[in-house]
């Protein structure tokens, strides 16, 4: 590892459906509850927006982990979304291993507008998790680094 | 080239005084297409507002970022306030540098970086984004109930009390339903009849009201707000505008062992009927499968005697198309088929009834004319035993499931009211309940139930009933009590089963027509099971009584009254405005294959032969997929299903995602 382990921090990309999760990440912050700063959110509308290709190319970007957060089973705003996404995603985690980029660098976790709580201690659980696994290289595509 | 301006809000000290708002304006005027930024104390105010307008207009400004508080907060204001001067609302992103960072935050280091970041990926985004126009469709301010039952007569009133047309499709030859069946009713025990049919006259005089009975939907196009409805007017044989409903024809009708629906079989009636003295409409139908005229070409007894001239025997099935604004699913339930519980014995004596049944043998209009009467031999039962949750219940560890694994909700008070109605009459009667947990959480449910145990004597056993033997004239029962933990013999003249419910077996196929999703049990799903109760998730399509799921007549007539009201809400619009977050497929990228359609919890995907001139100059015929704007509600599920890259959604574009997380990991 060419960098020091004390100053390197993740980058973690948070993919969070407009109803549920963002709203629950929103609620964290309403209760001032902290979690780690490299959790950067983007907001969609259902988590079955979510293209696998978005995962790829967060970790071809340089992405260390990337987290995908959705309503709980059953209660999908669009009824049936987050069932595609388990679907989707357990077959990315297969490809991913494949890959030979340790599948737990995405996850699927499931956080409603009501917990907030939740959300935090579901970021603090990845990050410490990506942290664990050091830097992504694997995936990363030099020709994408501008500088 | 976008010419984009950030302005970044201070939220008073609730972003100031963690983030670096300056630091985060200079940083902007770095990112490529960024022409001007700004800082100001409250950007939702009318100043900060004000401040934003200026700009676009100084600067010519194509795309704005504001950062501030969440965009569940104050997207629209923001949006509304960019329109205002001319720049379309959807050019607009919000970054969240509030509850997504200076509130989360405690360095402002860290916060003011990730703040730079967060305001990066907006700006990276809107430089994509692309002027959106949200459609508007008309409304047809009709609406079409389908099954009239409590609920579906209840929710026509009510919209037509508010000034609609509605047309109620009734499968049977009168409305009514269930309720019209119903002897008297938990928990105040007033006769059923005498509530429900001055409804049905209601509804039957109504001028806004339409009753098309012994009918069905067969087809449904359109879209909410535009529905094309196709309905089958069943042949009656009968002229609906010539009958007086006086039923001489029933009279002399000689076919007479037709199975009477009304009275669950428990009688015959005539193959020309009229259900019951009260239906609505008041008019005849003859049975095909039972008119002698029909079947073997003689007789017409019906038609001599009818001096309105009403028989009609070349009547032929019609089909009609209507337009409606919006359809209510009422479709209601049906009671089990409990035969497949042998052990109850119910295919093997008369005696063992269903619930169903026992209204009706207790029902003054009803076969024995409310007599309690064994069907077997006309005798009083002195003995009876009801077993609760026939079918309910059910857990599927044990290999198949004969019945259901759901609580049929209704049984528990039913069952209270049969005990205690059976004792009023006949005091003597010895009555059993076998039951797994009595269920009574309703207003002035517990009281009714205690009754029957307190005061009325009713022997209520929790425990399981193994088998009912039919011998010597007696029903033999054996039974075990749970709580004593022994086994029971009791000879029973009669035995009542409390039958599962479910739903009505067209609201499958009709589901289908509406793409409106169904439970794995088949009852209608609603569009969100907390929040919007009364909604299927399909625009347009509401949810009123037992087919959403099983419920008492209260709550029946209380969720009727609430999807009318959100049938009045959308009838009330003269168009309806579309979200233009949705999806759009690239027709050249798109091979037809169907796949996004069946991902479509809405059913916005059609497919669309269409003509395509090829670049060697020929044209070719290819199906393509096409979404309509007024359905699709924008979840994205297409756009990642579809294997050709063909699909891709407005607002949230795959090109727009990916230059977030460019900008992100950055
Ligand atoms: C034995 C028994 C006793 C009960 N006692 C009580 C009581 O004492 N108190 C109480 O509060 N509740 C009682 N209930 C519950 C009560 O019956 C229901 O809550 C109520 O009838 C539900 O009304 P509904 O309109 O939803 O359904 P239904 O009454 O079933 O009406 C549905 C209507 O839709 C029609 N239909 C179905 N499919 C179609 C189609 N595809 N096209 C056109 N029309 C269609 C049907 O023909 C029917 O007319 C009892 C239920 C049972 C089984
Ligand atoms: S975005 Fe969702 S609602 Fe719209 S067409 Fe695609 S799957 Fe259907
Ligand atoms: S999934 Fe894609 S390719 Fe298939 S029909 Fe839909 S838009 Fe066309």
């Amino acid at each position: 590892m060419q960098m020091n382990d004390k100053e390197w921090k993740p980058k973690i990309i948070a993919f969070c459906c407009n109803w549920c999760s963002y709203s629950g990440a929103d609620l964290a912050g309403t209760n001032r509850l902290s979690y780690p700063a490299e959790v950067k959110i983007i907001r969609v509308p259902c988590s079955c927006r979510v293209n696998p290709m978005f995962i790829l190319r967060a970790f071809q970007q340089g992405a260390d982990g990337v987290i995908l957060c959705g309503c709980h089973p059953g209660d999908c705003h669009y009824s049936t979304g987050n069932y595609h996404t388990r679907r989707r995603m357990t077959l990315l985690f297969s490809m991913l291993n494949y890959l030979g980029v340790e599948s737990a660098r995405t996850r699927v976790e499931w956080v409603s507008a009501a917990e907030g709580a939740r959300f935090v201690s579901v970021m603090d659980g990845f990050v410490a998790d990506i942290t664990r696994l050091g830097p992504n290289r694997r995936l990363e595509d030099l020709r994408c680094k501008t500088n | 080239m976008q010419k984009i301006g950030v302005f970044v809000c201070w939220c008073g000290s609730n972003i100031a005084a963690t983030v670096d708002v300056k630091a985060v304006a200079e940083a902007a005027r770095k990112v490529p297409g960024v022409v001007f930024s700004a800082d100001y104390q409250y950007m939702c105010s009318e100043a900060g507002q004000g401040l934003i307008k200026d700009a676009i207009k100084e600067h010519g400004l194509t795309g704005v970022v504001v950062c501030s508080c969440s965009p569940r907060m104050h997207e629209a204001t923001f949006r509304k306030a960019v329109q205002a001067v001319g720049l379309n609302p959807y050019m607009l992103e919000v970054a969240n540098i509030r509850e997504q960072c200076s509130w989360v935050h405690k360095d402002m280091a860290t916060a003011t970086e990730k703040a730079i970041a967060l305001m990066q990926a907006a700006v990276a985004k809107v430089t994509l984004n692309t002027p959106l126009t949200a459609g508007m469709t008309p409304v047809t301010k009709r609406a079409l109930v389908i099954g009239g039952g409590i609920a579906g007569m209840q929710t026509a009133l009510d919209i037509a009390d508010a000034g609609y047309e509605v047309d109620i499709v009734e499968a049977k030859p009168t409305i009514g339903g269930k309720m019209a069946q119903l002897d008297k009713t938990f928990p105040t025990l007033d006769c059923s009849s005498c509530i429900v049919t001055p409804k049905m006259v209601e509804v039957g005089q109504h001028e806004k009201i339409h009753i098309y009975s012994y009918s069905e939907v067969t087809q449904i196009k359109g879209f909410v707000g535009n529905f094309n409805v196709t309905i089958k007017r069943k042949a009656r044989y009968v002229d609906e505008a010539k009958c007086t409903g006086c039923g001489a024809c029933t009279e002399k009708c000689p076919s007479r062992k037709a199975p009477n629906e009304f009275n669950m079989g428990l009688n015959n009636r005539t193959a020309v009927y009229i259900p019951f003295a009260q239906a609505v409409p008041k008019v005849a139908t003859i049975d095909p499968e039972y008119c002698i005229k029909l079947t073997k070409g003689k007789c017409g007894a019906c038609a001599k005697i009818c001096e309105a001239g009403a028989i009609n025997y070349e009547a032929k099935d019609e089909y009609i198309e209507v337009e409606y604004g919006a359809i209510v699913a009422a479709t209601g339930f049906e009671m089990i088929d409990v035969s497949p519980y042998d052990e109850y014995a119910y295919t093997q004596s008369p005696d063992v009834v269903t619930s169903l049944e026992y209204e009706r043998l207790m029902n003054a209009a009803g076969p024995t004319g409310g007599h309690l009467l064994r069907p077997s031999d006309g005798k009083e039962p002195k003995t009876i035993v009801f077993v609760q949750c026939v079918g309910s219940r059910e857990s599927c560890s044990g290999g198949e499931m004969r019945g259901k694994p759901y609580c049929s909700k209704v049984c528990c008070m039913y069952t209270a009211k049969h005990a205690m109605l059976t004792k009023d009459h006949y005091p003597d009667t010895d009555i059993y309940v076998f039951y797994i947990d009595v269920r009574t959480p309703g207003k002035n449910f517990d009281e009714f139930y205690r009754r029957a145990v307190e005061q009325y004597g009713v022997h209520y056993i929790k425990g399981a009933v193994g088998k009912v033997t039919p011998e010597g004239g007696k029903l033999k029962v054996q039974a075990s009590d749970l709580i004593l933990n022994e086994q029971l013999h009791i000879d029973a003249d009669m035995v009542v089963l409390a039958g599962a419910i479910e739903p009505n077996k067209s609201a499958r196929p009709l589901a289908t027509m509406l793409t409106a999703s169904m439970d794995t049990n088949d009852f209608f799903t609603e569009a969100h099971p907390k929040l919007r109760p009364v909604e299927s998730p399909t625009a347009g399509v509401f949810l009123s009584g037992m087919c959403q799921g099983p419920k008492d007549i209260p709550e029946t007539v209380a969720q009727a009254g609430a999807a009318a009201s959100k049938v009045i809400g959308l009838l009330a619009k003269d168009h309806l405005v579309g979200n233009p977050c949705v999806a759009h497929s690239d027709e050249w990228m798109c091979n037809g294959c169907s796949q996004c359609e069946t991902v479509c919890p809405y059913g916005a995907i059609t497919y669309e032969e269409k003509e395509f001139r090829m670049p060697d100059r020929t044209t070719k015929v290819r199906r393509v997929a096409q979404v309509n704007p007024a359905v699709c509600q924008g979840c994205g599920a297409c756009t990642v299903t579809c294997p050709s890259g063909a699909m891709d959604l407005n607002g949230f574009s795959n090109a727009e995602i990916m230059a977030e997380v460019d900008a992100l990991c950055r």
